[in-house]
């Protein structure tokens, strides 16, 4: 059991499995099948992430430094959360990119029948520690249990 | 963050609650970057990114239909990014059919929403609507609204104007307000460079290569680059078209929002090393390293030595220059290949305003007889879906490899093969 303190971004309280990319997130990359071909898993579809391609996203920990990609990143990840098709947590090692700060703040203020507790700045150590399939426990001050 | 008393007004709903949450969203996003503050927008028109209509997105249409009912619209004009079909450009019958009937189904629907909000005209869909022709050009030390990472890190580095990597809706939602939070790429300090480029090559580096190697190393980092200003000369129309390109690779392959090239760009050339933070790190790129990074890319054709079915050239659209140079390149190449048709099925993509000037000249029915078809589209949105996944398509946009499965060559590579069919060893 390891715990690890980052800054609220989205506040919430939840308990998921982790899934961890160690690389960039690409928003619009990995949320297309969700968005376009009624994927509820949200499956990864994204090629060039090895670690995520072919995943379910939906309902897990989403551990990663930072998104990338295309400027729809923000509008991508609200429309996920608007599907119900968001991960249960989005957890950054890094402070934040202002695409995934977007898409956040938007299902935050906009939605209001989803929670999607996202957390920054969680440090490189968090990273290196989470692994898939880890339990991960989301607290509302922005505690984040793993194990 | 300090609000002024009108800011703080719009806040608190004098102008209705819709807006209210607008400012509530750009003031939450502006906090999370540590602005003190909301400034003006000062630019005459706005960019955004979404342009398409895809079945997907439907809470975002849903979202604008909210924000029209309330008039809570666009206070500037603005341009949006490229359409995502274009019935000019090659497509089987499936993949007519799931465009029409199953991705885009709601494009019609979405442009008459964006007139409502205040798009300039039908024809204001470009990734480059800072090209002369099509008139969205802001000054140095404008502030800008704007989205689409190709467009705002020209606007910050070619340009000199002040404008953030924002995402779609924040882009939009800037310009309903009329103020975006003071941080990052809008401020002094955030434009200092934290890399320092080194350019040791034995030639003028490929712009999209460079680009993709500069953007893979410093990330969302500002670099200063040192050694290109000998192979580019001066901020002419060549070199502008050599850094559009450069620049969405850099804005792809990593967040890169601004650049600076010494003896080029606007900032770098009034204030030079100043634009240095203390402890920036170096970066030296020679023909070793840019070989290194082309190597590195994944080939995920499902057959890798298939042979391409389609060239796509313009992401980000071509400028007019552009179309020409390849325009004689291509008519040259085809001369000595001893050819009359290109050998791969080849798409040139750029603005409508600009495809209307290139129309006018010998070039444009020259190029149409070689079999090249030039269309407004946009190429990743042509390719973001999982029938182009197996689809052999080859481009020299280093955007369009990271965002699709098609596979990047160097301009050189490209030429030989729409003229020959293949490549020399």
């Amino acid at each position: 059991m390891k715990t690890f303190k980052g800054r609220v971004v989205s506040p919430g309280k939840v308990k998921a499995i982790a899934l961890v990319s160690h690389g960039g997130l690409n928003t619009l990359a990995s949320f297309q099948k969700a968005l376009q071909f009624g994927d509820k898993n949200a499956t990864c579809g994204d090629q060039n992430n090895a670690e995520l391609y072919g995943k379910q996203m939906a309902g897990k920990a989403l551990c990663l430094p930072r998104t990338i990609g295309s400027t729809t990143g923000g509008l991508v990840l609200y429309c996920a959360c608007s599907m119900h098709r968001q991960p249960a947590c989005m957890l950054f090692s890094e402070p934040i990119d202002s695409l995934a700060a977007a898409g956040a703040i938007l299902a935050d203020v906009w939605l209001e029948d989803v929670t999607m507790p996202v957390i920054d700045s969680l440090g490189e150590e968090f990273l290196n520690y989470v692994k898939d399939g880890m339990q991960v426990y989301v607290g509302e001050d922005g505690t984040v249990r793993i194990g | 963050m300090k609000l002024t008393p009108e800011q703080q007004r719009i806040l608190e709903g004098t102008k209705g609650k819709t807006i209210a949450k607008v400012m509530e969203t750009l003031v939450r996003y502006g906090e999370l970057f540590g602005a003190e503050s909301m400034v003006e927008i000062t630019s005459k028109y706005n960019h955004l990114v979404t342009s398409f209509g895809l079945k997907g997105l439907a809470s975002i249409y849903t979202l604008f239909d909210q924000l029209i009912e309330e008039g809570a619209v666009s206070k500037q004009q603005f341009s949006v990014d490229p359409r995502p079909m274009d019935p000019n450009v090659p497509s089987s019958l499936l993949q007519k059919l799931v465009f029409k009937k199953l991705m885009y189904t709601k494009q019609e629907e979405y442009e008459r929403q964006l007139e409502q909000l205040g798009i300039l005209n039908d024809k204001a869909y470009t990734c480059t609507c800072y090209m002369d022709e099509v008139g969205n050009t802001p000054k140095q030390g404008e502030i800008l609204s704007w989205s689409e990472s190709s467009a705002v890190v020209y606007a910050n580095s070619v340009l000199g104007a002040r404008c953030n990597r924002n995402s779609g809706i924040i882009d939009l939602m800037g310009s309903i307000v009329g103020y975006v939070p003071n941080f990052g790429l809008l401020t002094d300090q955030g434009r200092k460079a934290k890399w320092i480029i080194e350019i040791r090559t034995s030639k003028k580096p490929e712009a999209q290569l460079l680009g993709s190697a500069i953007g893979m190393k410093v990330m969302e980092d500002v670099p200063y680059i040192i050694g290109l200003d000998k192979w580019l000369g001066t901020l002419d129309d060549q070199t502008k078209t050599y850094l559009k390109d450069f620049g969405a690779a850099t804005a792809s392959n990593g967040a890169v929002g601004l650049y600076h090239v010494e003896g080029i760009t606007p900032e770098a050339a009034q204030q030079g090393r100043a634009l240095l933070a203390e402890d920036a790190k170096t970066y030296a790129i020679d023909d070793a390293e840019l070989q290194r990074v082309y190597d590195s890319y994944p080939v995920i054709w499902k057959k890798q030595d298939a042979k391409p079915k389609l060239c796509f050239m313009g992401c980000p659209h071509m400028s007019y220059e552009q179309l020409i140079t390849w325009s004689r390149r291509i008519l040259k190449g085809l001369k000595e290949a001893k050819r009359t048709k290109v050998a791969i099925p080849t798409v040139f993509t750029a603005a409508p305003q600009v495809i209307a000037r290139f129309n006018e000249t010998k070039y444009s029915k020259a190029l149409k007889k070689t079999g090249v078809i030039v269309s407004y589209i946009c190429p990743l949105m042509y390719m973001n879906n999982p029938l182009c996944g197996s689809m052999p398509v080859i481009t020299s946009s280093n955007k369009l490899r990271t965002y699709t499965s098609a596979r990047y060559y160097t301009d050189e590579e490209i030429l030989q093969q729409i003229t020959t069919g293949g490549i020399k060893a």
